[in-house]
């Protein structure tokens, strides 16, 4: 690691001035995914800006529609939250896969999702429940968000406040674990919400990405054969030492199916 | 039986302070004024130096020195020594490079040392690394066995053509030719015996220490062997005679063999200490262990076996390629071959048994003894090629074996592969297995996971070792540099305590209970009474160290030796303090009697008598009681067993969970059965992991280690092991009076094979006949796809 500066603001506003006034700044939250890659020397910051103390990034509030989670909430405080449970089980499911309990322990969703790592977990419930991320400046839907392999449609400095979950008729999660790190190599969301049917893939591709066929497939029947048939195309596919691109494909397919049947299809 | 004595499961006297967090490892020792070393190594796989230019680094802030591998050959550095030399067929000597402490003008592995930055702290030595300049011309570079061996494959030493360190054989190629024309049925196997990186918990570490006023080193180092560090490092490299060279290994968290070798770093620190007049300390970080300690196995083999219709086996024909890495490490050449060859007989009376094993160099980090060391590399092969031919000849696993194990009443036995066991009852502890894993039932299981969509398999592994390294005069005709007998002292205290010295070093076995245990049963001291004390030069008048499953079979049996010395000396004191002749004294439960009489003295007293000697034999007797001994096993031991494993595949991903697990071992007399229990389960979790989740992957263009993190190198976790049922069968050892075995390498020698049966097993119901290990979860679904296909 290299020596920085480390601030801890207590305000978004203080958070924001501080990233702006400092060109290598950089927001830490759970700090598991940006700790590690500066241990290795692979990031440089000169400042870091822990959110951790900003009460208008934590919490979590479920209303009738929505269960909205603070950008600092801890994957573990989701998972062992009654409130999501009761409205959306398979949120709590998914935040108790991730990582080991240190992980869930440090890391956070507004970390997750600023990050986009293709192997992550929550960006499969965001866009496959057509979540909505509230930033400082904005509201972004799910289904604009993801863009890339850790790229985002974040601005320079745009810090993630919150994510909105729709709550689901029905939903799931069947994640594929990476036995070295227990990422995603896959992992499948699926979820009928208000606004209809949605396959949400992690893991797979560059950055999380719907199954349209799969979407309309349990449209007209929802249950795991209705996707017996439909192939994602191994082409787009990430390949690497743990599972070839057809691999992957094969397991979107697996995971779709038991995510289907989870979800009582 | 003692209160604490042979055979009792006493808790460890040493977990209290670790899992008190007050052990001592290398790494909580700091010396006063102490420098941080840094040692950057190369990025390349291969790569001609033409220039290193230090003055940046050396002006950074916080910088004492910065030295590299021309300011250690100026000095007169020699090379790492190899402990071990292996002759070609021909009988001409292996090729045996210089393996220099820092490079000098070429790299040959990703994490070789090319240059080492002192610094106050370890950060400022890190950032200073950064700015070093290295002039690097990169070259072609070799991972792979088939790469190396391919004819225009590049050289990782021009001395090496084909990149070959030696090609050995053994075992009587005439005879095996005439067995397999004779044979009814020939049954072959290739199989791949993946590379594995040991990681144990605790990184490697080593402070280096000068006085100048004295001339004294001290090295502290997580070293499995401090005598031997003392030995190579001082004679070999440094050029320190010993008795100004101390070596301190102070709790060390895990070796597996890693920690056998002597290391560059422990040089390094050393040299570098004197050069600036303060103690150097290095500490390799996790990433820095996958590319500086030790790999593991890295095998390919085909093998043959000659059947008779009736499944007699006739003869065994094995070819091997081993990868050594880039350099020689210290005991890298006898691993695929006197450590494995020798194995191939198994629990076999298989008369005619050749192999021939070509090692190669290849741009890696070098290879050595890990868990088992050539080993379970015999085990594997054999296990494998042995179901196989149950199944081909149909006349099932359970029956082949036991139609071809050595018979319980042919001890001794002699191998066609070099080695005399000395007993066994291979078919006794395969009963146990069988019974144990309710195979009878294992039909219905299999039906239930059937019906849940499941393919479910068992799979049996019988195994021998070769343990308690070694018989002297065998290894030095095997071509070992050394004799490997062990030394051990009995210190008894004025008071009657004991302080036990050991040439033998714990890194996790539990000596300080075992060889406390072995003291009780002796003397009849109560076991708080007596401390054991190992891995210090200092303390401890020598050792060969721990490996090879040798601590209580050859480090043990010196101490019984000396304990013997004790007892009869404590005996010649006892009769002069009671008036009686030494013949006529009974030593029993810490009481010294007068046989025949109720005249006795407490094992205290005589202890008292031989320090503060008010009425001693002085004329005839020297006071104290202190003995060393010095023990030389007569033969290997050879611990042996049978494994069991069920898994169940999940066809749809590939997946392979491990449902049971049975190991039934013979391992002589047991001295603390919870300890042994330990040490197979850790075993059979590293066997486990070899089979399904373990594999070290090197990018074949760039040469770089692709599997370089926990993130990619999958270590068996918690959840991936069930249950583990340990029972034992006991044939005692018939040359060592405790006729002990050795217990620390079995689990992972025997749960490979057993598990990759399984696997094969489940599958062998599709038309699967084969999976590479680790069969990882896209392997078993390539392998059930192409039979489908
Ligand atoms: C061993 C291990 C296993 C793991 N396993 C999994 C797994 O199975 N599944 C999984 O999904 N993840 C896994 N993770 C990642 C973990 O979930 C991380 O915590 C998460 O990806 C990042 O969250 P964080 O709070 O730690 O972010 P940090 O590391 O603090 O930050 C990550 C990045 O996001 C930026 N950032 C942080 N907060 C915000 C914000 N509010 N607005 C804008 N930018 C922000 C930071 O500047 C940084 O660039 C694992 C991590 C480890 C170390």
């Amino acid at each position: 690691m290299y020596e920085f500066n480390y601030h801890r603001p207590t305000t978004l506003a203080e958070a924001k001035t501080l990233l702006e006034s400092n060109a290598d700044a950089k927001l830490v939250s759970g700090g598991m995914t940006l700790l590690p890659t500066m241990k290795l020397r692979l990031a440089r910051p000169t400042d870091l800006v822990d959110i951790g103390n900003i009460r208008d990034l934590g919490g979590i509030r479920v209303d009738a529609k929505n269960v909205e989670v603070g950008a600092a909430v801890r994957h573990a405080e989701v998972a062992s939250s009654a409130d999501v449970r009761k409205a959306i089980p398979a949120l709590s499911d998914l935040a108790g896969l991730i990582g080991d309990p240190q992980v869930r322990n440090r890391g956070t969703l507004g970390g997750s999702i600023a990050n986009s790592d293709p192997a992550a977990d929550y960006p499969a419930a965001v866009l496959g429940l057509g979540a909505t991320i509230r930033t400082d400046r904005r509201e972004i839907a799910a289904d604009d968000y993801f863009l890339g392999m850790f790229e985002t449609a974040l601005e320079p400095g745009e810090i993630v406040v919150a994510v909105r979950f729709p709550r689901a008729k029905r939903a799931a999660y069947a994640k594929f674990p990476n036995p070295a790190s227990r990422y995603a190599v896959v992992g499948v969301f699926v979820a009928e919400t208000g606004a209809g049917i949605r396959v949400a893939v992690t893991g797979a591709g560059a950055c999380a990405f719907r199954v349209p066929e799969m979407e309309t497939a349990l449209g007209r029947k929802f249950a795991a054969d209705s996707l017996d048939g439909i192939e994602v195309d191994a082409a787009e596919l990430n390949g690497d030492l743990h599972a070839s691109p057809e691999y992957r494909a094969h397991l979107v397919g697996v995971m779709a199916r038991r995510a289907v049947s989870a979800a009582g299809g | 039986m003692a209160e604490n004595g042979i055979g009792v499961a006493v808790r460890r006297k040493e977990d209290r302070r670790f899992i008190t967090g007050a052990g001592r490892y290398t790494d909580d020792i700091n010396r006063p004024d102490q420098l941080y070393a840094y040692i950057l190594r190369s990025p390349l796989a291969h790569a001609r130096i033409n220039a290193i230019e230090t003055a940046a680094a050396l002006a950074a802030p916080g910088v004492v020195a910065v030295f590299t591998g021309a300011d250690m050959a100026a000095d007169g550095v020699g090379g790492l020594p190899c402990g071990w030399g292996v002759a070609n067929k021909d009988g001409s000597p292996m090729v045996e490079p210089t393996h220099p402490c820092m490079v000098v003008d070429r790299v040959r592995y990703v994490g070789d040392q090319v240059a080492t930055v002192l610094a106050r702290t370890r950060a400022a030595a890190k950032d200073a690394a950064e700015l070093i300049e290295v002039d690097y011309e990169e070259l072609p570079s070799v991972t792979d066995i088939h790469s190396a061996t391919a004819d225009d494959a590049p050289l990782v030493w021009d001395e090496a053509p084909g990149n070959v360190c030696y090609d050995w054989a053994i075992g009587d190629a005439r005879a095996v030719d005439a067995a397999f024309e004779k044979a009814d049925r020939v049954v072959s196997i290739d199989v791949v015996n993946n590379r594995l990186i040991p990681n144990a918990m605790e990184p490697r570490a080593a402070i280096g220490e000068y006085d100048e006023a004295t001339g004294d080193y001290t090295l502290y180092t997580t070293s499995q062997n401090p005598h031997v560090i003392r030995l190579l490092m001082g004679a070999y490299v440094l050029g320190i005679p010993e008795h100004k060279l101390r070596v301190v290994a102070p709790d060390v968290g895990g070796g597996f063999g890693s920690k056998i070798f002597h290391y560059a770093e422990e040089a390094i620190v050393t040299w570098a200490a004197k050069r600036v007049g303060r103690p150097v300390k290095w500490t390799a970080d996790r990433s820095e262990s996958f590319i500086s300690d030790a790999h593991g196995r890295d095998h390919v083999s085909h093998a043959e076996l000659a059947l008779s219709d009736e499944g007699d086996f006739l003869a065994l024909r094995v070819r091997t390629r081993a990868n050594l890495g880039a350099y020689l490490s210290t005991f890298a050449p006898s691993v695929p071959t006197y450590l494995y060859a020798t194995l191939l007989a198994g629990t076999y009376k298989t008369p005619a048994i050749y192999a021939e094993v070509k090692s190669v160099f290849t741009n890696t980090v070098p290879v050595d003894a890990y868990r088992g060391a050539g080993r379970p590399e015999a085990s594997y092969l054999l296990e494998r090629l042995v179901d196989k031919a149950a199944r081909v000849t149909g006349i099932g696993p359970i029956e082949l074996r036991r139609r071809n194990f050595i018979d319980p009443d042919s001890f001794p036995y002699q191998t066609p592969v070099a080695l005399e066991y000395d007993t066994g009852d291979y078919d006794a502890c395969l009963a146990k297995a069988l019974e144990i894993a309710d195979y009878a039932g294992f039909d219905r299981r299999r039906k239930e996971s059937a019906e849940r969509g499941k393919l479910r398999g068992i799979g049996i592994a019988t195994y021998i070792e070769a343990c308690g390294i070694a018989p002297s005069n065998v290894a030095g005709a095997l071509g070992a540099r050394a004799g490997l007998y062990e030394v051990g002292t009995i210190r008894v205290n004025p008071t009657g305590s004991v302080t036990v010295l050991t040439g033998s070093h714990s890194h996790g076995q539990g000596h300080e209970t075992t060889f406390a245990q072995l003291v009780t049963e002796a003397l009849g001291v109560d076991i708080d009474n007596v401390d054991v004390v190992h891995g210090d030069t200092a303390k401890i008048p020598f050792g060969m160290g721990t490996y090879g499953s040798r601590s209580l079979a050859v480090g043990g049996m010196a101490l019984m030796a000396a304990l013997d010395k004790v007892k009869a000396k404590s005996k010649k004191i006892a009769a002069h303090l009671l008036e009686a002749s030494d013949e006529d004294i009974e030593f029993k439960d810490g009481k010294l009697t007068v046989a025949g009489t109720d005249r006795s003295v407490s094992f205290g007293e005589v202890a008292l008598a031989a320090y503060v000697p008010h009425n001693y034999p002085l004329d005839i007797l020297e006071p104290g009681l202190e003995e060393t001994a010095f023990y030389d096993p007569k033969n290997f031991t050879f611990p042996a067993g049978c494994h069991i494993a069920e898994v169940e595949i999940d066809p749809d991903t590939g997946v392979t969970e491990v449902l049971n697990f049975v190991a039934a071992d013979d391992f002589g007399r047991i001295v603390n059965p919870m300890i042994v229990e330990g040490q197979v389960h850790g075993g059979v979790v590293q066997g486990i992991g070899q089979a399904l989740y373990e594999q070290c992957v090197y990018d074949p263009e760039s040469g770089q280690l692709l599997t370089g993190s926990m993130m990619d190198y999958c270590m068996p976790k918690a959840d991936n092991v069930p249950r583990l049922e340990v029972a034992t069968n006991t044939t005692l050892c018939t040359h060592n009076a405790l006729g002990v075995k050795g217990a620390g390498e079995a689990g992972a020698i025997g749960a490979t094979p057993a598990v990759i049966n399984a696997v094969v097993d489940a599958l062998s119901g599709i038309g699967v006949d084969d999976v590479p290990i680790p069969a990882t979860p896209e392997r078993v679904w390539q392998a059930i796809r192409q039979a489908a296909a």
